[in-house]
């Protein structure tokens, strides 16, 4: 066996220990402090504990459940309409969005000073001063669900619409019309219950995200308390490390609670699973439903869109507004002079950025590729998949400090861009993975046969043809590495040691400041990076494959 | 008048003509529609279920015992639909496929004694609990068949039902859907001349 073919036999193991290695000794020195000190009985004693359990709890739970509401009736009320194709036009690109820059953006359209205020002020609020109103960072938690639902539906959305083909959904959908069924219903009696088994994972990393992420609950999320992941946070980085106990025992009643939810869904799971046979069995069409379902799900699958778009471009605003007093619905004028003071420091923190982005989505794309190569060689359905998802599932806030502390005891690094986009790597890795498994699983496998009884090697087959068919996936996961590195905050955050700029730490870092013209340019190059990669991905297969017709077909479906 | 008439039906695609029909298909009688692939019998049968997609520009009309439903969505057409497979639905039993066909309502009793009834009818009493997995591909066929006659259609759309089937099987299954449906004008499309039966056009009008 050549040292190539023997690396792409040995990949698996190599994903699968580089996945659980890392995780496992984090988990264990998060974990180990929260054993020695006293950091329970301080975690006990700090007044915010229930409040912010149950700001974890409630956000986590209520934003997954709305989202993925929302998901359903998106594809079960309006697939194969014209109102469909569009909305997925609009939303698909909203996946490579940041949270961050979601959240800041939406923080800039609702907050009592913000667009839809200015809007709407003073003819018709009368105000004249931005009000005295908690609408962001409500104690509730209610931006910071909205902010998570409108982030999680692309991403919820992307991830069904792969599933439908397996879900034999189109016959499906036909065999229950010619039965007589509406259209909500018969999806949710025939397509449902496959769609929905495929969209387990996806689900609860969503869940686990929700509750446990840092970025979107600081910009959104309540102060006193915050959620328990921004406590933590704030613990874990406290200079003076007295709090490292607390922090300690905190993160792992965060990862509990993670279980605790993942294990609360499973039964209402278990629980609900009986009801749709039950109903099929009822023979009801449901043809009523479906007129005031299909004008929620439009309603609601607008509303995320106009939220993030407006938010958006409300950054965009920002980043060039001159004057911009509180009732002006449009800045007095537009100029240059954030974007000229702050290029430097920008230019620097985007090139950091971005070097980061490409090594760790270079190294997840390799990883990616030889595991996928190895399973196709041995012609058997890899068991490590499960495994891709541990880094989504698990709490980032739960083994992230552990691994700093390894970082920093066993390679001696205090924060580098190279431990950082090593950390990244575990993060983009399954981004990577979703993205391009489905169409590398599903190339032609003829062709390789054809090639294979030329005489053709496999390594050749790999090179020659299997890649080069594969260009469009391939570099549309690379430009997912890119989005999902780019949008890395906790990571950035504690494996940088505080030494590592990205513009997620630093538009995070500025948002609990006031200077709005900064946070729109900051947020703005966080969204302009990951677009290029998809710009790049889109249009060099279409330059490379310009006399290929069958090449651009394919594209084109895919 | 009763049965299911193809009132001077046309289908073109960007000018060019995929479908030029005009038949009346009375209850009991049936009408093979064939041709090789791409002869645009996929389209005639999207059209007489009303899924075509858009680009396709129709003429013509559909009446279904006097109705016509030419611009009605599929779910008010009353035509039942049956696939070269069966396309039963693997989450549910044999049973809640049968009832998920069943018109609504009737007690849960009552509805389960028709399931029943219906699937002594097709030599399978007793299957409503099995899992449609463990179930062979005659089995399957004829489960999707009450499935589709269950939900009372006033004509049956048959898209190469027996392809899948293996020779001793086909002839048995062919006999039992012409069977089940002789109140109802069927309309048969295959590329098959062995499953051809009643008249035989192609989708173009012409004798094949």
């Amino acid at each position: 066996m050549s040292p190539a073919a023997r690396l792409v036999t040995l990949s698996p193991w190599a994903l699968g220990l580089g996945l659980t290695l890392p995780i496992a000794a984090g988990l264990a020195g998060t974990i180990a402090p929260a054993l020695r000190g006293q950091g329970f009985a301080a975690l006990a004693d700090w007044p915010g504990l229930p409040g912010a359990v149950a700001l974890s709890l409630g956000t986590g739970l209520v934003s997954t459940l709305v989202a993925l509401a929302v998901t359903l009736l998106l594809i079960g009320c309006l697939q194969g309409t014209a109102g469909f194709a569009l909305l997925r036009r609009v939303l698909s690109p909203l996946l490579a969005l940041p949270h961050a820059a979601a959240a800041l953006g939406l923080a800039f359209l609702i907050a009592p000073s913000g667009w839809i205020a200015r809007a709407l002020s003073p003819w018709a609020t009368g105000w004249s001063q931005p009000p005295d109103l908690l609408i962001l960072n409500d104690p509730l938690g209610l931006a910071l669900t909205a902010g998570l639902i409108a982030k999680e539906v692309p991403f919820l959305l992307l991830m069904a619409l792969a599933a439908l083909p397996q879900a034999d959904a189109p016959r499906r959908a036909r065999i229950a019309a010619s039965l007589g069924y509406g259209r909500a219903m018969g999806f949710a009696l025939t397509t449902l219950p496959a769609l929905y088994r495929a969209l387990r994972l996806p689900v609860f990393a969503v869940l686990a995200y929700g509750m446990t992420n840092v970025d979107m609950a600081a910009i959104l999320g309540p102060s006193l308390p915050p959620t328990l992941a921004v406590q933590i946070t704030d613990w874990m980085t406290d200079p003076g490390l007295a709090h490292l106990p607390t922090a300690a025992a905190a993160a792992l009643l965060q990862l509990a609670l993670v279980a605790a939810a993942i294990a609360l869904w499973c039964l209402a799971e278990r629980g609900l699973a009986p009801a749709l046979p039950a109903l099929a069995l009822r023979g009801m069409r449901g043809r009523t439903l479906d007129p005031a379902l299909a004008a929620l799900t439009k309603a609601l699958g607008g509303a995320i869109a106009f939220g993030l778009f407006a938010g958006l471009a409300g950054l965009a605003l920002w980043s060039f507004a001159g004057l911009w007093q509180f009732p002006d619905a449009l800045p007095d004028s537009l100029t240059l002079k954030t974007w000229a003071k702050a290029a430097p420091d920008l230019a620097a923190t985007s090139l950091t950025t971005l070097a980061i982005a490409c090594a760790a989505s270079l190294a997840a794309l390799a990883l990616t590729l030889a595991v996928l190569e190895a399973e196709a060689r041995r012609a058997r359905p890899l068991r490590i998949e499960p495994l891709i998802y541990l880094p989504l599932i698990l709490p980032q806030i739960a083994f992230l400090p552990g691994l700093q502390v390894l970082a920093l005891t066993l390679l001696g690094a205090k924060g580098n861009a190279a431990i950082v986009a090593v950390a990244h790597l575990l993060f983009v890795l399954p981004y990577v993975w979703l993205s391009l498994a489905p169409a590398y699983r599903g190339w032609d496998s003829r062709i390789g046969l054809a090639a294979a009884s030329l005489g053709t090697s496999p390594a050749r087959i790999f090179w020659t043809l299997r890649l080069p068919m594969l260009l469009a996936p391939v570099l549309t996961a690379l430009a997912v590495g890119v989005a999902v590195s780019v949008g890395q905050y906790l990571p950035s955050l504690m494996l940088g040691g505080g030494r590592v700029e990205t513009l997620t730490t630093e538009a995070l870092a500025l948002a609990s400041g006031g200077n709005r013209r900064l946070i729109g340019a900051t947020a703005l190059l966080q969204m302009v990076l990951p677009a290029m990669a998809f710009a790049l991905a889109l249009a060099l297969p279409r330059l490379v494959y310009a006399n290929r017709r069958a090449m651009l077909a394919r594209q084109e479906a895919g | 008048m009763s049965g299911l008439t193809l009132d001077r039906l046309a289908i073109d695609l960007a000018g060019k003509p995929l479908v030029r029909l005009s038949a009346h298909v009375a209850p009991g009688e049936v009408l093979t529609v064939m041709g090789p692939s791409g002869s645009g019998k996929s389209t005639l049968l999207a059209a007489l279920i009303g899924a075509l997609p858009p680009g396709f520009h129709l003429s013509g009309r559909l009446l279904l015992n006097g109705r016509d439903v030419t611009a009605l969505p599929t779910q008010d057409r009353r035509i039942g639909l049956m696939f070269q497979d069966d396309v039963l639905f693997p989450h549910l039993s044999v049973a809640q496929n049968l009832g998920f066909g069943l018109r609504p309502g009737g007690t849960r009793a009552n509805r389960l004694a028709r399931i029943g009834a219906m699937l002594d009818r097709i030599g399978l009493a007793g299957f409503g609990p099995r899992d449609p997995a463990t179930l062979s591909g005659g089995q399957r066929a004829r489960v999707a068949l009450a499935r589709t006659l269950l939900a009372e259609p006033e004509a049956l759309l048959l898209d190469e039902p027996f392809s899948r089937l293996d020779q001793g099987l086909r002839a048995e299954i062919r006999e039992m859907v012409f069977d089940m449906a002789r109140t109802l004008p069927v309309i048969l499309v295959t590329h098959d001349p062995e499953d051809a039966r009643g008249r035989v056009v192609t989708p173009l009008g012409d004798r094949p």
